[in-house]
């Protein structure tokens, strides 16, 4: 009686289990924090104009999304940073082949309160506040205060970016880390807000998240060059130094409902979607 | 067929007991599986004693001294401070409080202990983080501090509960024998009822140190999570647990870095281990 009730139980879960498989209507995305609204917006377009077509947005960080693409729990997965040679060879293992189509440019700001008397700065005075070379705000013209540093957790791909791009100048042999007293906080939003309420910090996020309590700074590649503050103008032009593409990345060549979701992306109306939801739009 | 089915009940009642220890073997099993790999990577005494923790870098940096140090700090200041208040208002329950007021008080911490750690974090961020940051001057209010004054909250609950029930057992005549001898009320309170209750309320601290370890939520909103060798409690730290759950989702499966998390899982599980066994021991002693 009991082991009769226990096969009709695994069977019922067998079935509904494969019937939830074979649902294709239906797509996961899953991946960086920085896409999460642009694609969501993306979604909710999509999924008005073909009824029936289901997309889910989750966040968790580029490099959650890439692990969930390898391990086969979403179909696309956002990223703001390229998928690392590792993580190639691990999806490569599992049968995956990571395809990586760009759908959007981003301008990192990095921002400080309004109240703070610096509005510019170099790269290079960049990295050498984040990796805690420079620890007072006087040496680089600022109030006798101690800098805070905010930065987002490792999970971010705007970390990752940040770190390679500005800390160690795109120089793959670098080995300069953020200095070990960065507060890591675990949104945008977060570092938003700390830089909101507090004269003496700075932080970057993407330029979606500017608002009038933060004060972007205008960067420069080095001293000779033009102060540049980002502006979707600046970004389009290459004249802003600290921006990045986003990706999305299917499993080998999109098909299906994958690909007519990104194909939906790309098109116009997608890309009009890209500037109202404060990202840049790729050349087309 | 009754005694069948008291048989068939039996069985359940054992496989629903078992159950619980079964899960814990294969927890811990799978703990270390996955945690001892590291070790092939780095050895025990550097990864225990490193000092620098950049688990993304190449080659990554695994040392995770700085998060002991800011599990222990966060926790030890939690203790000085819910520690003094969970046993005073215990025994303010258990000896002093008229009915009424032991009712609403017992409901109250009740209370306490059914709010969610995020909204205890989200709150001590807006509130106590700003407080923290003006009261001592400092360039930034995510600090340890913070961190253990959310925490103590949550302690409180555990602690008043436990020890107010280890007052509660202490047999009635010790109580009454010493008021007989022209004892004062507080007297008695601190001469007798406290060391007959000090095994159970020395358990009641330790479970309530052991839920404060293991808090991850609102540690990861409110301590600034910076990988830096704490040198005061007014610094912002990063706890072991708020290292699990922020990186957790971007370890890619078989990484370094994933072992590496694992690894400091074990550690997690050895130190509340430890305390729990410690607590127990106590409990025991008292019975």
């Amino acid at each position: 009686m009991f082991k009769r009730w226990l096969f009709v139980l695994t069977a019922v879960t067998f079935v509904t289990s494969a019937f939830a498989a074979k649902d294709k209507n239906a797509i996961q995305v899953k991946g960086s924090d920085t896409m999460v609204n642009l694609v969501q917006a993306w979604a909710e377009k999509y999924m008005e104009k073909s009824q029936g077509d289901f997309v889910a947005v989750t966040g968790g960080g580029s490099g959650t999304g890439f692990s969930s693409l390898i391990s086969g729990t979403c179909d696309i997965a956002m990223a703001s940073r390229s998928i690392k040679d590792k993580e190639i060879a691990l999806a490569k293992a599992k049968g995956i082949s990571p395809n990586e189509i760009k759908v959007a440019l981003d301008g990192l700001a990095v921002v400080v309160n309004p109240g703070n008397p610096i509005g510019k700065l170099t790269l290079s005075q960049l990295a050498d506040i984040f990796t805690g070379r420079i620890t007072n705000w006087k040496k680089i013209g600022g109030k006798d205060e101690k800098i805070v540093l905010l930065s987002r957790e490792v999970n971010s791909g705007t970390h990752v970016y940040f770190k390679e791009h500005v800390l160690r100048k795109n120089d793959p042999n670098s080995k300069e880390e953020f200095a070990s007293g960065a507060l890591m906080l675990s949104s945008s939003q977060a570092i938003a807000d700390e830089v909101a309420g507090n004269p003496a910090a700075i932080g970057y996020y993407g330029m979606g998240y500017i608002s009038k309590k933060q004060k972007a700074l205008a960067i420069a590649k080095d001293e000779k060059s033009e102060y540049e503050v980002p502006t979707i103008e600046n970004v389009i032009n290459g004249k802003y130094p600290i921006s990045r593409p986003l990706f999305l990345y299917t499993n080998g060549e999109p098909a299906g409902l994958v690909k007519k979701f990104v194909d939906f992306t790309l098109s116009k109306e997608g890309q009009d979607i890209v500037v109202v939801t404060d990202f840049v739009p790729v050349n087309k | 067929m009754r005694k069948f089915k008291e048989l068939i009940i039996e069985k359940l009642i054992l496989i629903c007991g078992l159950a619980s220890i079964f899960f814990v073997v294969l927890i811990f099993l799978f703990l270390l599986k996955e945690g001892l790999a590291v070790f092939k990577i780095v050895n025990p005494f550097s990864f225990l004693f490193g000092k620098s923790w950049y688990p993304i870098s190449e080659p990554p940096q695994l040392g995770i001294l700085p998060l002991i140090l800011g599990s222990l700090l966060v926790t030890l200041g939690a203790a000085i401070i819910s520690i003094p208040i969970g046993v005073g208002c215990a025994v303010y329950i258990a000896e002093i409080a008229p009915l009424r007021i032991k009712e609403t008080l017992k409901a109250g911490i009740e209370l306490l202990a059914a709010i969610p750690s995020v909204v205890l974090g989200f709150i001590g961020m807006v509130t106590l983080v700003p407080l923290v940051k003006t009261v001592f001057h400092l360039p930034t209010g995510l600090t340890a501090l913070s961190g253990s004054i959310m925490l103590a909250f949550m302690a409180m609950p555990t602690i008043v509960s436990i020890a107010e029930d280890a007052l509660y057992s202490v047999p009635k005549t010790y109580k009454e024998g010493a008021l007989a001898l022209g004892a004062t009320h507080w007297q008695t309170i601190w001469r007798v009822m406290l060391p007959a209750a000090s095994s159970g309320i020395l358990a009641a601290v330790m479970l309530g140190i052991g839920r404060v370890i293991g808090e991850t939520m609102a540690v990861m909103m409110i301590t600034g999570n910076a990988a830096v060798m704490p040198n005061s409690i007014l610094a912002p730290v990063r706890t072991l647990t708020a290292t699990i759950a922020a990186e957790m989702g971007e370890a890619v499966v078989g990484s370094e870095h994933y072992f590496a998390l694992f690894a400091i899982g074990i550690v997690l599980f050895v130190i509340s281990f430890a305390i729990n066994v410690t607590a127990d021991l106590f409990l025991h002693k008292r019975q």
